[in-house]
């Protein structure tokens, strides 16, 4: 059976196993919605603006490990789409974006809601295709889904020309059995020599740390990761993108590093003499003043992507490979390794961690505490947010102080379970990503952990949550200000708070969410916020709006000292360096 | 340093700007760029040359490879290879043709064009010995200059394929 091109992409789609397509119709993705309209396999999700499509696509992708798809048209509704690419792009997640573009005879001409997609999204796709004819569509999408997936994973944008989906123009549909590009190879399996040249190295180690990121994840290997440190039993920290992939609560895991991590990891990586980076790439938030990092530790750094090795910090020993077969054969070749490592040395370095932990580690029982203060510390709601979800909760956030507290304070034990926009530092990335993660999990737990400002940016998919009916917890920190921005201005500024507080102007959130045909709470005191949450939480079947009114005066500590410092250079608390 | 990089690169629509955008946004500068489609005429050759440290070429090099369309990337620099250039001149100051033409004499230098109103010459030789030249003849007296930029090859036996 012939089939027209929007016919062609449905049946790609399908073949490709997609469940879920988030999106918003416009002029030239019609025919799109029309073959929509008469298929079954998928379901359509209709958002209220585009950067919603392409951030509930990236936390249906992040939260389930398979791809995320959005279709928006063109123009304008491809412009929207734009920063959910870069998004995606910067945290390395699998998304196909597809977008509606002006007939092919009109590109050029500055037509009616044309804009070049190709040219706009170049830096921030992993790759990209515009469909010359419309019998390529199913070639396209394999393709695309092939390099959104595969390697280091990322968004791949496909731009369809109206003409291309025209519904009296039909074609055959062919499936290629499968695919394969001789532009891109990426590599799977590491090299042997630099995985016995690793082992030897760890193996000779005397303050070892394991530096795990997202990429454990992204290459669903937390199972291997777990299986290293049994036999290491070596202090683990995560970056923000790695959290989940070691267990938060086993005895070796030292919490978050970087510049909002724990006194004990930052220490440990500062005074380390081998570094094992698996799946992380050394960014700014983490290294510091990159010539000040980690002075004397030789690094091994595993990575899928070449470019992500020796790019900021000089790898000793680079290993190029999928994370998960890299890992599997580190633990092989330690195991058959007939030096051991020394344990003593091990023991008496874990014992130094514990002592750092102890002078300035995180209070992870602030919630048990009576403070003189009736007003609410917002890490305490992070704690109780914890208690009442039992830590089994998937945690969206948005981008500033309150991300950083629940990175901090939501100890995660599971990978896929804390979703936030990490290398871009998306607002309004929350509560779209909760959605595509409450798609994907309908039965579980989904909390959107915002603040006042970044909840606005994307306020209007509570429209989405009440026609699909999902119902997410939303708890909503809010300290009257941008935080973050706050933060710096009081450490950095003289405290003058440029365009960073907006108090006289904030709507009333239980309105708002009522107005929406959702549940709004308010909670201004300590005493009401344990019952509040519980309350909140019990309401199943319903999207509840908490707004937490916090002490605008908090900030995030520990923070690395910057410019010009190292990662033992940390603010502990205000004005204290440690 | 100067460092000449061939990239072989699936000849598709958009592909180039893929290779000179990432240069951009690396925070890289080209200073000659060359492309055309070689044997099967499904892919194209670049040679493209900057200016950088080994970390930056070695940085630069890994991020062109990971563009999905590009096949192969090669740094000519860190060995011995062919660098050639070709140019094409147009002049009109008739008292310098002997001058001009003594210059590119040892570039191959042909006249192309020869009339009451201008003269065209080609030439064609190693850079280095085409940027000299051109400063020798000196800008006043041309009217116009086209160069290819850089094409290279490995020396020897060492080849970029698929």
């Amino acid at each position: 059976m012939k089939l027209s091109g929007g016919d062609l992409l449905m049946r790609a789609l399908k073949d490709e196993g997609v469940k879920f397509i988030f999106g918003y119709p416009g002029g030239a993705a019609l025919h799109i919605y029309d073959s929509i309209f008469r298929q079954k396999a998928f379901e359509h999700i209709l958002v209220r603006h585009e950067q919603g499509a392409t951030h509930a696509a990236d936390g249906y992708s992040r939260a389930t490990g398979k791809p995320g798809v959005a279709l928006v048209t063109s123009g304008p509704g491809a412009t929207n789409a734009i920063t959910g690419l870069a998004t995606a792009y910067m945290d390395s997640v699998p998304l196909v974006v597809i977008s509606g573009q002006v007939q092919s005879h009109l590109i050029g001409t500055d037509s009616f809601q044309e804009t070049d997609m190709i040219g706009i999204s170049r830096p921030i796709v992993k790759h990209s295709f515009m469909v010359q004819e419309a019998k390529d569509i199913p070639r396209i999408i394999q393709e695309a889904f092939h390099i959104a997936t595969t390697g280091r994973p990322g968004p791949v944008v496909i731009d369809i020309p109206k003409d291309k989906t025209d519904p009296s123009k039909l074609f055959e549909y062919k499936r290629a059995t499968n695919i394969s590009l001789r532009s891109y190879q990426p590599r799977v399996l590491p090299h042997p020599g630099q995985i016995k040249k690793a082992s030897k190295n760890i193996l000779s180690a005397e303050r070892p740390v394991i530096y795990a990121g997202g990429g454990v994840i992204l290459g669903n290997a937390h199972k291997e990761l777990f299986a290293l440190n049994k036999l290491l039993k070596v202090p683990v920290t995560n970056t923000l993108m790695g959290l989940g992939s070691y267990p938060a609560n086993n005895k070796y895991f030292m919490g978050m590093l970087g510049m909002h991590g724990t006194y004990q990891a930052n220490m440990a990586m500062h005074n380390a003499d081998v570094i094992i980076a698996i799946g992380a790439r050394f960014d700014d938030r983490i290294t510091n003043t990159p010539s000040m990092f980690a002075p004397n530790a030789r690094i091994v750094h595993i990575d899928v992507d070449p470019a992500s090795i020796s790019k900021i910090i000089n790898a000793d020993i680079p290993i190029v490979g999928q994370v998960r077969e890299s890992l599997a054969a580190l633990i092989k070749e330690i195991k058959r390794s007939k030096i051991k490592i020394d344990f003593e040395a091990v023991e008496s370095w874990n014992a130094q961690i514990a002592q750092w932990k102890a002078k300035h580690g995180l209070d992870h029982e602030l919630y048990l505490k009576k403070t003189k203060s009736k007003m609410i510390v917002p890490q305490v709601v992070v704690q109780e947010l914890y208690q009442v979800t039992n830590g089994n909760a998937y945690v969206t956030s948005d981008v500033g102080q309150h991300q950083m507290f629940v990175a901090q304070y939501y100890h995660f034990n599971k990978p896929r379970r804390w979703i936030n926009s990490g290398g871009l530092g998306t607002m309004g990335f929350g509560l779209p990503a909760a959605m595509g993660v409450k798609f994907a999990f309908p039965n579980q737990e989904v909390v959107c952990v915002t603040g006042e400002g970044s909840i606005q940016m994307c306020i209007q998919e509570l429209s989405t949550c009440l026609q699909y009916n999902l119902p997410i917890k939303i708890i909503n920190i809010n300290n009257e200000a941008l935080g973050m921005v706050r933060q710096w201005q009081d450490m950095n500024y003289g405290g003058r708070h440029s365009a960073s507080t907006y108090s006289d102007s904030l709507p009333d959130f239980v309105k708002l969410a009522q107005s929406y045909g959702h549940v709004g709470m308010k909670v201004t005191k300590q005493s009401q916020l344990r019952k509040t949450l519980d309350k909140a939480f019990a309401m199943k079947d319903r999207l509840v709006f908490v707004d937490v009114y916090v002490d605008p005066n908090e900030h995030v500590y520990p923070m690395l000292v910057a410019p010009n410092g190292s990662m033992q250079d940390m603010w502990i608390k205000k004005n204290t360096k440690a | 340093m100067k460092r000449i990089l061939s990239i072989l690169i699936e000849n598709k629509p958009g592909a180039l700007a893929r290779v000179v955008g990432l240069f951009h946004q690396r925070g890289y500068n080209i200073e000659t760029l060359n492309v055309g489609p070689v044997f099967d005429g499904t892919y194209s050759r670049m040679t493209v040359t900057t200016r950088g440290s080994e970390n930056d070429v070695e940085q630069i090099t890994k991020q062109i490879n990971k563009i999905i369309d590009v096949i192969k990337v090669s740094d000519l620099t860190e060995g011995e290879h062919h660098e050639y250039e070709f140019i094409l001149i147009k002049f009109n100051k008739f008292k310098q043709t002997i001058k001009i033409q003594k210059i590119l004499k040892p570039l191959h230098g042909k006249m192309l064009e020869k009339n009451k109103d201008v003269i065209v010459m080609s030439a064609f030789g190693p850079s280095s010995n085409i940027e000299a030249a051109i400063k020798s003849i000196g800008k006043t007296n041309l009217l116009e200059i086209s160069r290819s930029g850089s094409l290279g090859l490995h020396e020897g036996e060492k080849i970029l394929k698929i």
